[in-house]
């Protein structure tokens, strides 16, 4: 999967969460929290959401690894190639 | 047609998902109703068999307007002691203070508009008619036919929720109270528990809290409950109302039934159904009609302490601000721990500071057990 089928999924899975949300405007580089409105169980559902799009399941250690766009997408690539 | 809050006068009949002659089990959903806090699944109070609809989709009714009649199991089509599936003119759901009060001032109490549990007409819901004139609410029968668009229904419920607030700061007196909860070990515990746990059985900290409501609302009796004419009433069960912001502002405060009773999976599971069907406009009237405290949490805003408004005719909300690392005294000893402020507004009607304190150290307590939670 190349890193902008895995950036897909990550925005599909966010506006899953957040509807309202524009993809296109989304900086990669800034902090997903300033820039969606989530709370504790949107990011809960968001993981959930992650886990049946990419089949990747993120353990809480590694929520951090999800802050932005382009962090997110390091990370579940990296998980992604190693299964 | 039930009254789902404290402030609802009138609902539409959207569609009947049962039909005359269909058996009705006790629970099922028999009906869509659209009100303000969105369209609302009507559930049965009885088993019995749908006999005949009153209403058809598309009118808008007040409550407390009969919308079927039910027949028990085995009765004819049509028999005369069909119990009703909203209250008909011979068995208003009323207080015997409202009935009193409606002969004095003779109001006919079909038609008031019943904002005690469970939608039952209370003394100050008579008094009110009286006031407003006996026409008043039944006059709303013609105001709407059909569901309000989106922008209408924000609109509307901005002033249920301005109803309601601005009933309980008139009437209810509030006391506040607040105590800082170390929430260290129950962090700790959690993180433990879900470590081992998939993605989709995983536990947020606030069923923590809601639960730990619960069981501080059994240990101290006193909060749970309503204030009707003049005095408490102990709710039936422990069914902690759980304040969901809806994404297009607003908000509603269902209930997860006998949460006390519930296990941590079990109240999580049906949290976050709660807030999936609220943000879909899907909940169910016994949700919206049954809360007997409110529980609202406002941290993960950032906010370190939450004062909220009695839902009325419930006596106590339970507020919960963020959890942040702190400097704490722990056995003489300056530590950074994770600690919570957790704040109670009561109505000092129905309790004194004496009470309200015990219940707020009760939820400090069973947060500092989270394994038997």
């Amino acid at each position: 999967m190349t890193r902008t089928e895995i950036q897909e999924k990550v925005v599909q899975a966010l506006s899953t969460v957040a509807p309202e949300i524009a993809s296109a405007s989304l900086a990669t580089d800034v902090a997903l929290r300033d820039q969606v409105d989530l709370d504790s169980m949107d990011f809960l559902r968001f993981v959930i959401e992650l886990k049946r799009q990419l089949g990747v399941d993120v353990p809480e250690s590694d929520y951090q690894m999800l802050a932005s766009l382009a962090s997110a997408v390091d990370y579940l690539a990296a998980r992604v190639a190693a299964d | 047609m039930p009254a789902l809050g404290a402030d609802m006068e009138a609902g539409t009949l959207v569609e009947w998902l049962k039909q005359p002659g269909d058996q009705l089990r006790r629970g099922d959903i028999i009906a869509i109703v659209d009100t303000e806090k969105g369209a609302i699944e009507i559930e049965v109070f009885e088993d019995g068999v749908l006999d005949r609809v009153l209403i058809a989709p598309g009118q808008n009714v007040p409550v407390g307007t009969t919308l079927a009649h039910v027949r028990a199991i085995g009765d004819a089509p049509g028999a005369a002691a069909a119990p009703p599936i909203s209250p008909p003119r011979e068995v208003v759901r009323a207080s015997p203070g409202a009935r009193q009060a409606a002969e004095a001032l003779k109001v006919d109490l079909v038609g008031v508009t019943g904002t005690g549990p469970g939608g039952a007409i209370t003394r100050d819901d008579v008094e009110r008619a009286a006031s407003r004139g006996r026409a008043g609410p039944v006059a709303r029968s013609d105001v709407a036919t059909t569901p309000p668009p989106p922008a209408d229904r924000m609109a509307a419920m901005r002033s249920v929720i301005g109803a309601a607030m601005s009933r309980s700061k008139r009437e209810i007196p509030h006391l506040y109270l607040s105590t800082v909860v170390d929430m260290t070990n129950a962090l700790a515990w959690l993180a433990a528990a879900n470590q081992t746990r998939a993605v989709d059985r995983r536990l947020l900290p606030v069923v923590l809290l809601v639960k730990a409501v619960a069981r501080a609302a059994v240990d101290v009796s006193g909060l749970n409950g309503f204030w009707v004419d003049g005095a408490f009433r102990p709710g039936a069960g422990v069914h902690v109302g759980c304040a969901i912001a809806l994404r297009e502002g607003g908000l509603v405060a269902p209930a997860i039934h006998d949460t006390d009773q519930k296990d941590l999976d079990t109240v999580m599971t049906e949290l976050m159904d709660l807030v999936a069907r609220a943000r879909r406009g899907s909940l169910r009237s016994s949700e919206l009609a049954d809360p007997t405290i409110t529980v609202t949490n406002l941290g993960d805003l950032g906010v370190d302490e939450a004062f909220a408004v009695i839902y009325p005719p419930q006596v106590a909300i339970v507020g919960f601000g963020r959890m942040a690392p702190r400097p704490w005294v722990v056995d003489g000893r300056i530590e950074a721990r994770t600690v919570l402020t957790a704040t109670l507004s009561a109505d000092h009607r129905a309790v004194d500071g004496r009470r309200a304190g015990q219940f707020l150290t009760a939820i400090e307590r069973r947060l500092q057990a989270p394994g038997e939670l």
